[in-house]
């Protein structure tokens, strides 16, 4: 199975607040049935967030869990165009990536979402998901960078 | 210049990762190379000792305990939040080198007083992410895998020592070879001719080989505790734990509190370490804290809550044990023999141990004056039930491989001989990594047995020695067969109730030892 899908990605993701948009996000997970409990896993995601919010330079917010309500190693991509406060200090976030791994996922999936983490720390990865056109071209640049190298 | 790094964070599937990044990029951008290990829940591998050995500074970026921190001992260490290598790689980079600048500028103030640690140091099981109950049997299995030498070492020895002075010094033998020889002294008087095994050791004596041998075992022995305790507290708090661990262990085994002391000394050890070394003190004192405050007040603070605060109640159990036994002597001898065997196997060696123990020797003696039939059947039911146990978890085991880890396994082999002769220790390194489920293994296998050996009226008049005392045992085949029931029993209990819970604890730590070996 694949970490994104055309009905994981979000374009207008436009909300009061990051628990909102966490919600929509999450929201598209349960219909695809990755997420079995969508209130357990928002849960888990929260006390996560508790910790640290997840928000980064850059316009970027990663709200992400390890849970026991996802069956597979899943990303939800959102984007906002007015920008969702995510705790980070240089100002809110137009980039949404809602990571979700299985409580006891893998080493492969894993590492899948460890490359994943690694190019959101890269600018033209980031610009170019800005700019993307559309959802079928966002998983393409995700599958492209993260999935098959 | 050569930088190492390490980044960890609480989920670890995505800041862990994001820093790595962060500070290679910054590294390269600088012209500096860097290696980063990912302590993520995809695992980590381990950075080499001669990466380690060859970077001029080190970075942790990190929002949990960085794992194996001693690995980095005596490096020039920037620490911050994961957040920092994420958001500002080349300021962690830029300070980095200027740490590595003054330790090459100022080599005697570089790593605070910290010896670098020998062939990438010592390692824990700890596995930060892992639930409460796992990290509590990951704590014990740390400590237990440490002590495993001192066991097996001083076990066999012990073993090779009755068994050699059963053959140079005849049927009392392995009776004589526990008192007459010493590494201190003589006493003035020396009324039983004590001999003096440093001064005076003959290479033509077999007695003296067999002393040799037995009072080499007995000092190995003297470190299971504190090992265990000191190795508990290693993995809670790191170095700063084996200090106050290993005291409060020595304490613990010196005011005869066991191994079960040695464990909650290894607890309280390990979280007041813990608890010192998180403090947030001013710039001026943060050298000396690890070499100075953090030992002295960790090591008093254990010892005297060990000695003030269980000293009393230790000995006020080991008394009114004493004397609810003495209570029972006239009643029902196979009650007394299960009693007796329940004791052995509670803590085997620990205070409760003890009282069973010392009850019996304390009869032996007088039954050499007075016709003294049950105080020789309590002997042989102390003897017998203090073998069940570690011949039991040999047996499961041998048979059952996989419900133990790789140091149990091992353990397992020297167990055999360990019960046979009764030492009853050989049993500790099971029984403290999962006491829950082997102590009552071990109580149910040493009550039966102490129950046979009772109605088939056994009796001992040697205060230890095992097999190898066997001369000295009233109807030995009944005896042995009383022995195999309770080591099927113990075998078969600890099957039933490993096989019905968690795995063994995984053993990380073999694979980490091995590489650095």
């Amino acid at each position: 199975m694949s970490l994104i899908t055309e009905n994981l990605v979000v374009l207008n993701l436009d909300t009061d607040d990051h628990h909102a948009a966490t919600r929509v996000l999450g929201q598209a997970l349960a219909k695809e049935g990755r997420v079995t409990d969508l209130d357990g896993f928002l849960a888990d995601v929260r006390k996560r967030e508790e910790q640290m919010p997840t928000g980064l330079p850059g316009g970027i917010g990663i709200p992400h869990a390890r849970s026991a309500h996802v069956t597979e190693p899943s990303l939800v991509f959102g984007r906002s165009t007015n920008g969702i406060d995510w705790g980070a200090e240089d100002g809110p976030a137009t980039l949404i990536f809602l990571i979700a791994a299985p409580e006891g996922g893998g080493d492969d999936h894993l590492k899948i979402l460890a490359a994943l983490a690694r190019r959101l720390m890269r600018a033209e990865f980031r610009e170019s998901l800005l700019n993307a056109p559309d959802a079928t071209s966002v998983v393409e640049i995700v599958t492209r960078e993260v999935v098959t190298p | 210049m050569k930088l190492v790094a390490v980044t960890s964070c609480p989920t670890g599937i995505a800041h862990t990762y994001m820093a790595a990044e962060g500070l290679e990029q910054a590294a390269a951008a600088a012209d500096h190379t860097i290696d980063v290990e990912t302590q993520g829940s995809a695992g980590f591998e381990a950075l080499s000792p001669e990466i380690i050995a060859a970077a001029d500074a080190v970075i942790f970026a990190a929002d949990v305990p960085v794992r194996e921190r001693g690995r980095f001992a005596g490096k020039p260490l920037v620490e911050a939040g994961v957040k920092k290598a994420i958001s500002d790689g080349p300021g962690l980079i830029a300070q980095a080198v200027a740490a590595a600048e003054r330790a090459a500028a100022n080599p005697a103030a570089a790593g605070a007083g910290q010896p670098p640690a020998a062939g990438g140091g010592l390692s824990t099981k700890v596995d930060e992410q892992a639930s409460k109950g796992a990290r509590v049997r990951q704590w014990l299995m740390t400590g237990v895998s440490y002590m495993i030498p001192f066991v097996a070492a001083g076990g066999i020895l012990i073993a090779l020592g009755f068994m050699l002075a059963q053959l140079a010094g005849g049927k009392d033998g392995a009776i004589v070879v526990t008192k007459l020889y010493s590494l201190t002294g003589p006493p003035d008087p020396n009324p039983t001719n004590i001999v003096n095994i440093v001064a005076d050791f003959n290479p033509a004596d077999g007695m003296h080989w067999a002393a040799l041998l037995f009072l080499v075992g007995a000092a190995s022995f003297s470190f299971l505790v504190p090992i265990l305790s000191g190795f508990i507290a290693f993995a809670i708090a790191d170095r700063p734990g084996l200090a106050p661990g290993i005291v409060g262990g020595f304490i613990a085994s010196t005011i005869g509190a066991g191994f079960l002391g040695g464990i909650a000394t290894g607890f309280i050890g390990g979280f007041v370490a813990l608890y010192i070394s998180r403090w947030k003190v001013p710039k001026g004192v943060r050298g000396i804290m690890p070499v100075v405050v953090t030992p002295l007040l960790s090591v008093f603070v254990t010892g005297a809550l060990l000695i003030v605060v269980l000293g009393r109640p230790l000995k006020a159990l080991s008394d009114g044990l004493t004397s609810w036994l003495n209570g029972l002597t006239g009643s029902n001898l196979i009650l007394l023999g299960v009693i007796l065997g329940l004791m052995m196997a509670f803590d085997l060696g620990g205070p409760v141990n003890k009282v069973a123990y010392t009850f019996a020797t304390a009869g032996l003696a007088a039954a050499t004056t007075a016709s003294g039939g049950t105080s020789l059947k309590v002997m042989a039911v102390v003897m017998a039930a203090g073998m069940t146990p570690p011949l039991g978890l040999a047996l499961a085991t041998t048979i059952r491989r996989r419900l133990f880890s790789e140091p149990e396994r091992e353990n397992g082999q020297a167990a055999w001989l360990l019960g046979a002769s009764f030492i009853t220790e050989g049993a500790i390194p099971f029984a403290a990594a999962d006491p829950l489920r082997v102590i009552p293994s071990c109580m149910l296998g040493s009550a039966v047995t102490g129950g046979l050996v009772m109605l088939f009226g056994n009796t001992l008049r040697a205060p230890h020695g095992g097999i190898w005392v066997t001369p000295l045992i009233g109807s030995p085949l009944l005896y042995i067969l009383a022995i195999l029931i309770g080591t099927v029993i113990t075998a078969a209990a600890v099957i039933g109730l490993k096989a019905a819970g968690p795995g063994p604890v995984k053993t990380e730590l073999d694979t980490a030892e091995a590489a650095t070996v």
